[in-house]
């Protein structure tokens, strides 16, 4: 972190129409989990403003590998090898450091292990799926991983899941908070998952979809995926109105 | 043609999904040896200043089923008002009190909870003070963008009030679905998503 003095202006109204609707019935668990009423909008207080951050310390050393951080000595997850790299930045551009990054995946046969999950493929006893990592100060992050498998759910009789990965995202104030999902360049699959449909505009669709990226590889070992994420921007605190006496 | 303002678009949320907890809470769902334990089942020790509390309950369905894969979070000031975090710039908050907390609904009954300590004011932009509260943050299968509310404690009423916030809802009717009951030693929020008790969800 720099010496810089933290920011702590509200962030910039979110874009209700770039992200998906709480209703979307081709998504069919929305349709009795999406609040009915309007959302109540008040500008950013403190309690918005704030938001936790986590220090280096929580970090294992095998946290953004995840090829290796559930797999027995010796031996590693089974599929395609990935770098999934990028910059965490905000609407303004500025690249958001310390901002803690988790993710969750899907095996390389697109079989996750949960209790929950009962697709037929197989699980890989050296696969985990979860991987977590801390970005930079100028907001660059990187990991490795197996490329995910696409795989059916239960929603129409014959939808299924483009690959994918998870990510669970904390900025420096909890009106920043984001969960949101991966997609991979030139994946058909996309196009038809209802689930990617509830985002209505297209070109926000392709703000989730990672591209492949050469330049980044390790010869011989992984190919890479560049993924950047946008946050919400602050609001200078210049001109805002101060209280009496301050 | 005018200058560009250049600003980027947030990237757009995608639902958690029915496995949010392998990358959120993996101990919790049996994925061990990764992570020692998983963030933010604990906030407070046995330093952590004023008063314990519980706060449990279940989020409910337009049907009237509780949910057993929503994942919560919640945020909060310390006794004194204090957020732990860089951006809180009026002093140093409790250091055994980390602000931040994340719970799993239980896979079987449903319910949430949190070990924490009832917060301190924290004055709204004004000056005036808002009511001790504490944000919360679902997500879930099925919910397309994490939802925003906050819960109040039945005991504030004086404070509740006068609460900046909650003095601007214009249905007085669903205030009450943001104030946590008083149960024992612990309070209760359940959380409807739909229906006539559905709770005040907000855009901040």
């Amino acid at each position: 972190m720099s010496n810089r003095k933290p920011e702590n202006g509200a962030f910039f109204q979110r874009d209700r129409q770039w992200h998906p609707p709480a209703y979307t019935p081709a998504y069919k668990t929305s349709v009795v989990r999406s609040p009915q009423r309007a959302l109540i909008s008040f500008d950013n207080t403190l309690s918005e403003i704030t938001g936790p951050v986590f220090g280096h310390a929580i970090l294992g050393e095998l946290d953004a590998d995840l090829i290796y951080n559930y797999a027995k000595p010796g031996e590693s997850a089974i599929g395609q090898r990935i770098i999934v790299h990028g910059r965490v930045v905000d609407e303004r551009g500025k690249g958001v450091g310390g901002a803690l990054l988790e993710f969750w995946q899907a095996n390389a046969g697109g079989r996750y292990r949960h209790k929950r999950e009962g697709y037929l493929a197989a699980l890989d006893p050296n696969f985990g799926g979860c991987g977590r990592t801390i970005t930079h100060e100028d907001g660059y992050y990187r990991f490795r991983t197996v490329k995910p498998g696409a795989y059916p759910w239960p929603n129409g009789v014959n939808d299924w899941r483009p690959a994918h990965i998870h990510f669970s995202v904390f900025g420096h104030g909890f009106a920043q908070r984001l969960i949101t999902q991966m997609y991979f360049e030139g994946d058909p699959m996309i196009w038809n998952c209802p689930i990617v449909k509830s985002i209505p505009d297209k070109a926000a669709i392709e703000q989730l979809i990672a591209a492949l990226d050469m330049n980044n590889t390790i010869p011989m070992d992984a190919r890479a995926y560049k993924f950047d994420i946008v946050l919400r921007g602050r609001r200078s605190t210049l001109f805002e109105n101060r209280m009496e006496g301050n | 043609m005018v200058q560009q303002l250049g600003f980027l678009k947030e990237t757009p949320s995608q639902t958690a999904g029915p496995y949010v907890h392998i990358g959120c809470t993996p101990n919790f769902c049996e994925i061990t040896g990764v992570y020692e334990n998983d963030l933010g089942i604990s906030m407070v020790n046995d330093k952590t200043l004023g008063e314990r509390i519980t706060i449990r309950g279940r989020v409910f369905d337009g049907t009237g089923t509780p949910l057993r894969d929503a994942l919560l979070e919640i945020w909060q000031a310390d006794s004194n008002g204090l957020y732990n975090s860089p951006s809180e710039l009026r002093g140093a908050a409790d250091p055994n009190f980390t602000g931040w907390g994340r719970c799993p609904t239980d896979m079987e009954t449903a319910e949430y909870h949190f070990e924490t300590v009832k917060p301190g004011q924290v004055p709204f932009k004004d000056g005036r003070l808002m009511a001790p509260h504490v944000t919360v943050w679902i997500v879930a299968r099925g919910i397309n963008i994490g939802l925003h509310t906050r819960i109040y404690f039945e005991d504030e009423k004086a404070a509740n009030d006068q609460d900046p916030i909650l003095q601007r809802i214009e249905h007085r009717n669903r205030v009450p679905t943001l104030i946590a009951k008083r149960d024992g030693s612990s309070y209760v929020f359940d959380i409807y998503l739909q229906g006539d008790k559905e709770t005040i969800f907000f855009d901040v």
